[in-house]
């Protein structure tokens, strides 16, 4: 009895972990969200780029792992620069509909980019950290947790801090709230929109390099993250889109009941259910909550 | 965005009466090449059919659907089994069986969208994407207990005379997608149509005018999962040959996607426009890349470009021409129509 109880907490805390990776997904499209209501489809194609680029520049052109970060956060903030100048300029004061389908085909350009640049071949990420069940807490308290994943959630955790602080309690995430709330009158009391703009792509582009260097840590740099990426729509809609704390604890939520989904109920339909469950588990939320656990209400009118 | 209402005159009559005779007599007296049916008409119509049903759940009643593959993979395994369950089924029926199964779905799939619009929508019918392709994959019922995971499709039978050269199958596609493109144009510029494009512009007014958006959105996802549901059927019997899982995968789901938007959101010509487009541009990108470069320039890198150019395109026309380029090629008709009165 004890053995099953332990063994449904390794599922639950390996779940959670690796439901941080979601959240990190999810952040990066909060972040658009919050600033520019716009829901950024290329989200997971964005992770796929920055993960690729930085893999790229380490093992093709033997940078060293610092500068390769920072190259290729440089990289993500071109990327943002050009999609404010290129598409979001050009798409202002555009149904939301509109604004994610281009959104969609920004993603194709991403996709297609990467695997121009550096192949479409599986690549290894090595952060010296292992995909191994950390020692002193398998002996301990007999639960076996992956290193990688509770990197990720210490990761995931510090970066949701930091970008709640910033949006709460700065100047910029005021202009930022600000801008999210009503563009038009955020800019005629002197936010610049560009700048703000162009900060929450590249924060979002920062956010998907760290999601894609944990995913791509646990599971090789490759073209299925954009998949794995989807799922942080689920996460999405059970956290609301325009919520932070959200995002993690859908996230979380998401992560801990496929895995429970999967290893309990999985096994009698023949397993994979973790492809769909997400989703379904998001039609639930959206017939009985659809803004969300933490989202805004929105109110349409005639 | 306005609606493009289609109003039929003589000269649209005398249209489709060339085109008739251009794709029933015309192409299969002209074109012997197997390759032509085989990779280019056979495709492009199965897919053309499920545009227009992604068209109708889009363009025309606006719900940001993303699982047309899903339906398609639907009508295909259910056409799949009714030929092998039931003895002596017509391949008409079973098709259009298929299709009503894949209506089905649509509308337990659609349900959602009675509370939700726009990318929550788009998210929920992800759902049905992944889960009809896991249920067809883990029950082994569904590809009659074949292990290899691939299944040959029958061949097509109709009245005891098997339709199996590339021609032929090619002729059963145009026989079913010609009534039904014309029934679509029908439904989608009668009150039918009108109905769903109030819901498109705004649901709220319409349903104060007496619009039932119950009624009329699980109307769009039905016909529409119809649409697919034959057209995925047609895609497996007569591309494909064969019936797997994966090659109903959310790619397919986004290119039929990208047909419509690239095509021309609420326009019927603009399915077989945008459908043409995405399968003939790789084609021709292939054979720039073997006889311009002689090869030099590697097949993966072919594709990424092609992604490239797909994705900046869709940009291209949100940013200038919502309506695509169905809407591109009246402008175009218009301005020669201009340069000829003027003399």
């Amino acid at each position: 009895m004890a053995d099953q109880i332990l063994f449904f907490i390794e599922v639950v805390v390996g779940g959670l972990l690796a439901g941080t990776m979601y959240s990190l997904v999810a952040l990066g499209f909060v972040l658009i969200y919050k600033a520019s209501a716009t829901f950024n489809f290329s989200q997971g194609a964005m992770v796929f780029f920055a993960v690729l680029a930085f893999v790229g520049f380490m093992q093709d052109f033997n940078v060293p792992f610092v500068l390769a970060f920072f190259l290729a956060v440089f990289l993500m903030i071109i990327v943002g620069l050009c999609t404010e100048r290129l598409v979001l300029r050009p798409l202002m004061n555009q149904s939301e509909d509109t604004l994610l389908m281009a959104t969609i085909g920004l993603g194709y350009v991403l996709e297609g980019l990467a695997q121009a640049m550096w192949g479409v071949e599986v690549r290894r990420l090595d952060l010296g950290i292992k995909d191994f069940p950390i020692p002193w807490i398998a002996d301990n308290l007999k639960l076996f947790i992956s290193a990688i994943d509770l990197t990720a959630g210490i990761v995931a955790f510090g970066m949701i801090i930091g970008l709640t602080l910033l949006f709460k309690y700065t100047k910029m995430g005021l202009g930022l709230r600000a801008v999210a709330d009503d563009a038009g009158a955020a800019s005629s009391i002197g936010i610049p929109l560009k700048h703000i703009m162009l900060l929450v792509w590249s924060a979002a582009g920062v956010v998907a390099l760290v999601a894609g260097m944990m995913w791509g840590a646990r599971a090789g740099v490759q073209f299925a993250l954009v998949d794995l990426a989807l799922k942080a729509l689920p996460v999405l809609i059970i956290g609301g889109f325009s919520s932070i704390p959200g995002a993690i604890i859908g996230g979380l939520l998401i992560g801990a009941v496929e895995k429970v989904l999967e290893v309990y109920i999985g096994p009698f339909f023949g397993g994979a259910i973790e492809g769909w469950a997400p989703y379904v588990l998001a039609i639930f939320f959206l017939l009985y909550r659809p803004e969300g656990l933490f989202g805004e209400k929105i109110i349409r009118r005639v | 965005m306005k609606p493009i209402f289609m109003t039929y005159t003589r000269g649209d009559l005398i249209n489709l009466a060339i085109l008739l005779i251009v794709g029933v007599v015309v192409i299969p007296m002209t074109v012997s090449s197997g390759y032509w049916y085989t990779s280019i008409l056979i495709p492009w119509l199965c897919l053309a059919l499920a545009t227009i049903g992604q068209q109708i759940i889009m363009g025309y009643t606006g719900q940001l659907a993303l699982g047309a593959a899903g339906f398609m993979a639907a009508g295909a395994f259910a056409c799949f089994n009714l030929i092998l369950r039931v003895p002596g089924i017509p391949f008409v029926a079973a098709l259009l069986i298929s299709g009503l199964i894949a209506a089905a779905f649509g509308i337990l799939f659609g349900l959602p969208s009675l509370r939700v619009r726009g990318i929550y929508l788009m998210v929920a019918t992800l759902a049905s994407q992944f889960f009809i392709i896991w249920m067809i994959d883990k029950f082994g019922w569904f590809k009659n207990y074949d292990s290899s995971g691939i299944i040959t499709a029958q061949d097509i039978v109709i009245m005891g005379k098997p339709f199996t050269s590339p021609v032929e199958m090619y002729l059963v596609i145009v026989a079913v997608v010609t009534p039904m493109t014309l029934i679509a144009m029908n439904m989608a510029r009668g009150s039918t149509g009108r109905n769903w494009m109030s819901v498109r512009d705004m649901d709220i007014a319409a349903e104060s005018m007496g619009v039932s958006l119950l009624k009329t959105k699980l109307q769009a996802f039905a016909i529409s999962s119809f649409y697919c549901g034959v057209a995925g059927a047609l895609f497996a019997f007569t591309y494909l040959k064969s019936l797997e899982p994966v090659a109903f995968d959310i790619k397919l789901s986004f290119k039929v996607l990208f047909m419509v938007i690239l095509g021309g959101l609420g326009t019927i010509n603009g399915a077989f426009i945008g459908a043409a487009f995405i399968l003939l541009f790789p084609v021709l990108l292939n054979y720039i890349g073997n006889n311009v470069f002689h090869g030099a320039i590697d097949a993966t890198i072919i594709s990424a470009i092609e992604q490239v150019v797909f994705g900046v395109l869709m940009i291209i026309f949100m940013i200038y021409e919502p309506l695509g380029m169905a809407k591109l090629w009246e402008t175009i008709k218009i301005k020669i129509a201009g340069l000829f009165s003027k003399k």
